[in-house]
């Protein structure tokens, strides 16, 4: 793995792999000291042209707890608002040495752009670009799913077959949804993506998924987990864009209250990628209730990144299949 | 360096030096070198690492188990994993992190013992070092190994060694434990064979 920039890009045994060594990291962040010295020197850089509270912290903890250099950067108050290009950004940034960057921009293709361009030689992390992918993101969604639900006793190595993954709301206008149809399919879940037809993008009929327009026949379905997805009102135009007739009529009809959550069966878990837009697409009963996984994903959005940064940044190669006899190793 | 200035294994790959038998009357002279060097068992903790050094420090466990009542085995063994911690990351292939599992009463202020299969260059014992002080501090820290082959970088030791074996730095040596490998036995490859 040089860049990671797409879900669509992970085999089933990569995307374990990220789980697996998450699952290892996730460990170590319940110690006293949680700071590893593995990347100490390298330097990892955060180019968020785009808003991001998470995100942008998750990252940063995750290489920092890695003992990496973190350098933040933030289009505003940079010389993008002056008009560098993307180019003179991405050259200034490798004349300073960067080993990696973590890139959010709100053109999809971006990331791809900087990976490819041969601008710079580090590895790049898409942290979300456009309404393209969110592969992180759809990883630690995956990691949370596994440790839930794939079954009693070490989930390492495992997958997802056999689950059922609803994921409903604004899939027009998320990476989110995209990045986690693609990953979870992977990793042999089924999907299901539930919305307003006029929230739901052209073309979807390739994805590996199905689409309902009805929350409540999907819900008695009996489905392993409900994914909550934002209603991304700052990517419509005016309150409801034109895309549904009020914000009540959404609720009513797409949004996730404890009625609601009480037809679930006895394990599913409730997820939501947050920021959460309460009283829109999910209760304040249904995000706080004890179903709700929302502020684990957070925490396991750190150890998910702190994988992602160990598996581009830390070894010289590709990945062995199992850690070997160390000390029997020829020096080179 | 030719095969004929080599130790006499070297022109025979896959050469087995340790058998079954050798390796578990070593693993039983350790166990009890362990104990007479504690003064008993009370307040050790072994700690295997990974791959090979958990599977043996189980062993050792079980058979500190024999010898002195009162010790539970499973209650004083636990895994390091180094990976992340080693200074030669950049210089090899990414290698998977394996697990870190400390028994339930820790390490602070406990005698441990550090299992592993191979003692050679000590880098591996050097990264355990690291790794140990972001979990605890332990009264004392001692060091078993199964195979000491010599060639070391760093001012390392062994406290207890299952068995020396003079090696070429070309040669291989494999540790094979049934628990990993379906058998047990202790291997020496020469320059000409696999894993060159």
């Amino acid at each position: 793995m040089r860049h990671l920039l797409s879900a669509a890009d992970l085999s089933r045994d990569e995307a374990v792999q990220i789980l697996d060594t998450a699952a290892q990291m996730a460990a170590t962040q319940s110690r006293e000291i949680k700071k590893l010295p593995t990347l100490r020197g390298r330097t990892v850089i955060n180019l968020f042209f785009e808003d991001s509270t998470r995100t942008r912290i998750s990252f940063e903890t995750a290489a920092k707890r890695l003992s990496a250099d973190v350098i933040n950067f933030s289009a505003k108050g940079s010389s993008v608002s002056k008009g560098e290009s993307l180019k003179d950004t991405a050259l200034t940034l490798a004349a300073m040495g960067a080993d990696a960057v973590v890139i959010r921009h709100q053109s999809s293709g971006a990331p791809h752009t900087l990976a490819h361009a041969g601008w710079t030689g580090c590895a790049v992390v898409n942290a979300g670009d456009g309404t393209h992918q969110h592969p992180t993101q759809a990883l630690l969604d995956a990691y949370t799913l596994r440790r839930h639900l794939a079954g009693p006793g070490d989930v390492a190595g495992r997958d997802l077959a056999g689950l059922h993954v609803a994921i409903v709301g604004d899939v027009l206008h998320s990476r989110v949804a995209r990045s986690n149809v693609q990953l979870l399919t992977t990793l042999g879940a089924r999907v299901t993506l539930v919305a307003p037809p006029t929230l739901v993008p052209v073309g979807v009929h390739t994805w590996p998924c199905e689409v309902s327009y009805h929350l409540d026949d999907v819900l008695a379905g009996g489905p392993d987990a409900v994914m909550m997805l934002r209603v991304q009102r700052e990517r419509m135009a005016g309150g409801g864009g034109g895309f549904f007739p009020s914000p009540l009529e959404y609720t009513r009809g797409y949004g996730l209250d404890a009625r609601r959550v009480a037809t679930l069966p006895e394990h599913a878990i409730v997820m939501h990628p947050g920021p959460m837009n309460r009283g829109l697409e999910i209760s304040a009963d249904a995000a706080d209730g004890p179903r709700a996984v929302i502020v684990e994903q957070v925490a396991n959005g750190v150890a998910v990144r702190m994988a992602v940064l160990y598996l581009l940044l830390a070894g010289g190669g590709a990945t062995r299949p199992t850690s070997p006899d160390d000390e029997t190793r020829i020096p080179a | 360096m030719s095969p004929d200035s080599a130790v006499p294994h070297a022109d025979i790959p896959g050469a087995e030096v340790l058998g079954p038998a050798e390796i578990a009357r070593a693993l039983t002279r350790v166990a009890h070198e362990i104990l007479e060097r504690n003064k008993g068992a009370d307040g050790v903790v072994l700690l295997g690492i990974p791959t090979r050094g958990l599977p043996l420090a189980h062993r050792l466990a079980a058979r500190l188990a024999e010898v002195e009542a009162g010790v539970d085995a499973d209650a004083i063994t636990g895994s390091l994993d180094v990976t992340m911690h080693r200074d030669d990351l950049a210089l090899q292939p990414t290698r998977v992190i394996g697990s870190t599992e400390l028994p339930p009463g820790g390490i602070d202020g406990r005698v441990v013992v550090l299992v592993d299969d191979v003692l050679y260059s000590g880098r591996t014992i050097r990264a355990a070092l690291d790794a140990m002080s972001d979990l605890g501090r332990p009264r004392a820290v001692q060091l078993a190994v199964l195979v000491d082959r010599g060639h070391r970088e760093l001012p390392i030791r062994a406290d207890f060694v299952g068995k020396n074996l003079p090696t070429a730095s070309t040669e291989r040596v494999r540790v094979l434990l049934s628990e990993t490998d379906g058998r047990d036995a202790v291997l020496i490859e020469g320059p000409t064979g696999e894993g060159r």
